[in-house]
């Protein structure tokens, strides 16, 4: 029997479950001589706005116990230089495109999708409403429902591609920005983001990150994305593209048990880049193993 | 750039605190240019879990080796490492040293062990010119031997003056370089920022080509998490560039060093 590893965000098929976290995959070619691009179910990119953006000073990781925090600050070339400097390259595979976008003001991100759109490549947003490391955007966006909501409509109204908000973890509810999502009219929402996070020297007294805040990203945060998923998927009807951790084939399995009909590799990228494979092979034999027979089977399946 | 699983064919000490990791890396070994360096997962690491970048000593068709100290978590969880272990490693990245200028008189400036790291490029050099090792004490300064089997002329500083001259690189360095041609200097520097920053602005003072091999904490090695950037000049101002992917090697006039 064979597996159906497909699985559908909006409009945008993926050959399989597994994208990249945004951020820790570059554009797509400086991981394209150790694994297959085509291989992956979507290339997600790192965050692009309309403009250049410089991004922080360093340093900007700190490596945690288990895990890592980073304050990059998404410097990124801007939509026209991502356009001239990358799409060409992301032509060539057949996998699709999903271009994280973030503004400095809420009409960044109106600005930045109609600078994109007209790129066949790129397949669908996934629109940053939490980065905890840029004081202008981000999470500004990303802890109040209104302007979380008055985004997604925003974009909505440009384009006609999937669009996808990426929910930031430290909200009291997280039910409500997955259900004001959908109701802004989001195909799909990504959770988590990293997060927010310190660390400190003891011998100068100063904190580890240049910003002095960062995100914490790796294995010590899954258990925490996990809850997320599962809240979410209770309290909204459109997919889930979990991530948070994920290491191995039966990180992104559990994801998917709780709820995630997507999962994203992330940090893993930095220690083995040869995770997001293991993962996709690691999620078919589950699936051959349990006697189903396509990927979307699997999702939300907790016996909770 | 390819991903490997290295066999550990030899893990000894070197001399003193240095040790040196060989490995059958037959993917990556015969990549190898010099300058490059390698990401090795550091086995029984425990709970920190990125990959840590090593300069390349040797390299070759059955694979590489590297000589490093024990300087922290990475490096300290390196000593259990056994002969026929299995490292994984990701290399040969970076851009390496550029092709020696035939016209100019080749000048290795290194310090500490960063003189591994020129091992390669001295090697593979076909004209030999002068080696100025600086470290701590005698035992710091490594490899003068091999160096000078290649045909080096090996100046060592020390700061305590147990071997060659007394003080830093520069010591030796600056007046050797008064009584040469300048400008038909070409130096290749390996080793802590401050010195790879001191013959920087020797070279822009007095119009030479230093090419200096950066060092900054890294996290993923090829040019996708932005860890590891440092400033270098453009027409109007600066631009962030990736210490892995776009160097480790600059030339000191493409730097803006950090008040």
């Amino acid at each position: 029997m064979s597996i159906d590893l497909s699985i559908k965000i909006g409009s945008m098929t993926m050959k399989n479950p597994v994208t990249v976290a945004s951020g820790t995959f570059g554009y797509g070619p400086e991981y394209a001589e150790l694994i297959d691009l085509n291989r992956l179910g979507a290339i997600t990119v790192k965050g692009i706005c309309p403009e250049e953006h410089v991004g922080n000073q360093t340093p900007r990781t700190f490596e945690t116990r288990g895990g890592m925090l980073n304050a990059i600050g998404l410097p990124g070339p801007g939509a026209q230089g991502f356009i001239d400097k990358y799409v060409p390259f992301l032509k060539q595979y057949n996998t699709p495109v999903i271009v994280n976008i973030w503004g400095k003001g809420m009409d960044d991100y109106g600005t930045v999708v109609d600078m994109l759109d007209g790129a066949d490549t790129v397949s669908a947003y996934e629109i940053n409403l939490s980065c905890p490391n840029v004081k202008e955007g981000g999470s500004a966006f990303g802890t109040d429902t209104d302007s979380f909501s008055r985004v997604i409509e925003l974009v909505r109204a440009k384009t006609q591609k999937p669009i996808i908000p990426k929910l930031a973890p430290n909200v009291p509810n997280i039910g409500k920005f997955a259900k004001a999502a959908e109701n802004a009219g989001a195909d799909a929402i990504s959770i988590m983001n990293t997060m927010p996070a310190m660390a400190i020297n003891i011998e100068t007294l100063e904190p580890e990150l240049a910003n002095k805040f960062g995100g914490l990203s790796g294995p010590p945060i899954k258990p925490i994305a996990i809850k997320l998923v599962f809240d979410a998927f209770k309290a909204c009807s459109i997919p889930i593209i979990g991530m948070g951790g994920i290491f191995e084939p039966e990180d992104a399995i559990e994801f998917m048990i709780a709820g995630a009909t997507s999962v994203a590799v992330g940090t893993a990228n930095f220690v083995d880049p040869t995770t997001i494979d293991r993962v996709i092979d690691g999620i078919e034999a589950y699936l051959a193993r349990k006697g189903l027979s396509a990927a979307s089977e699997l999702v939300g399946t907790v016996k909770a | 750039m390819k991903q490997e699983k290295a066999t550990v064919l030899e893990h000894d000490n070197f001399q003193g605190e240095y040790r040196i990791l060989r490995l059958a890396a037959p993917v990556v070994g015969p990549m190898v240019q010099p300058g490059q360096f390698l990401e090795l997962q550091v086995p029984r690491l425990g709970e920190r879990i990125l990959r840590r970048p090593f300069s390349i000593y040797q390299a070759g068709p059955e694979g590489a080796a590297v000589l490093y100290k024990p300087v922290g978590r990475g490096t300290d969880a390196m000593a259990a490492i056994q002969v026929g272990d299995e490292v994984n490693i990701i290399g040969s990245l970076g851009n390496g040293y550029p092709e020696p200028d035939p016209n100019k008189l080749p000048v290795l400036v290194a310090g500490g062990y960063g003189n591994a790291a020129l091992y390669i490029l001295a090697e593979r050099m076909e004209k030999k010119g002068i080696a100025f090792f600086g470290g701590r004490s005698a035992i710091d300064i490594l490899l003068v031997k091999e160096f000078e089997a290649l045909g080096w002329d090996v100046r060592p500083t020390t700061d305590d003056g147990s071997l060659g001259t007394q003080g830093l690189v520069t010591a030796a360095f600056d007046p050797w370089m008064k009584e040469q041609d300048i400008q038909s200097l070409e130096v290749f520097v390996c080793g802590p920022n401050p010195m790879l920053k001191a013959i920087g602005d020797r070279a822009i003072e007095h119009n030479f080509t230093a090419w200096l091999s950066l060092d900054k904490n890294m996290a993923c090695g090829v040019g996708a998490c932005l860890t590891c950037v440092i400033k270098r000049k453009t027409e109007d101002g600066w631009e962030w560039a990736r210490c892995c992917k776009d160097g480790p090697i600059f030339e000191s006039r493409e730097i803006l060093w950090d008040e």
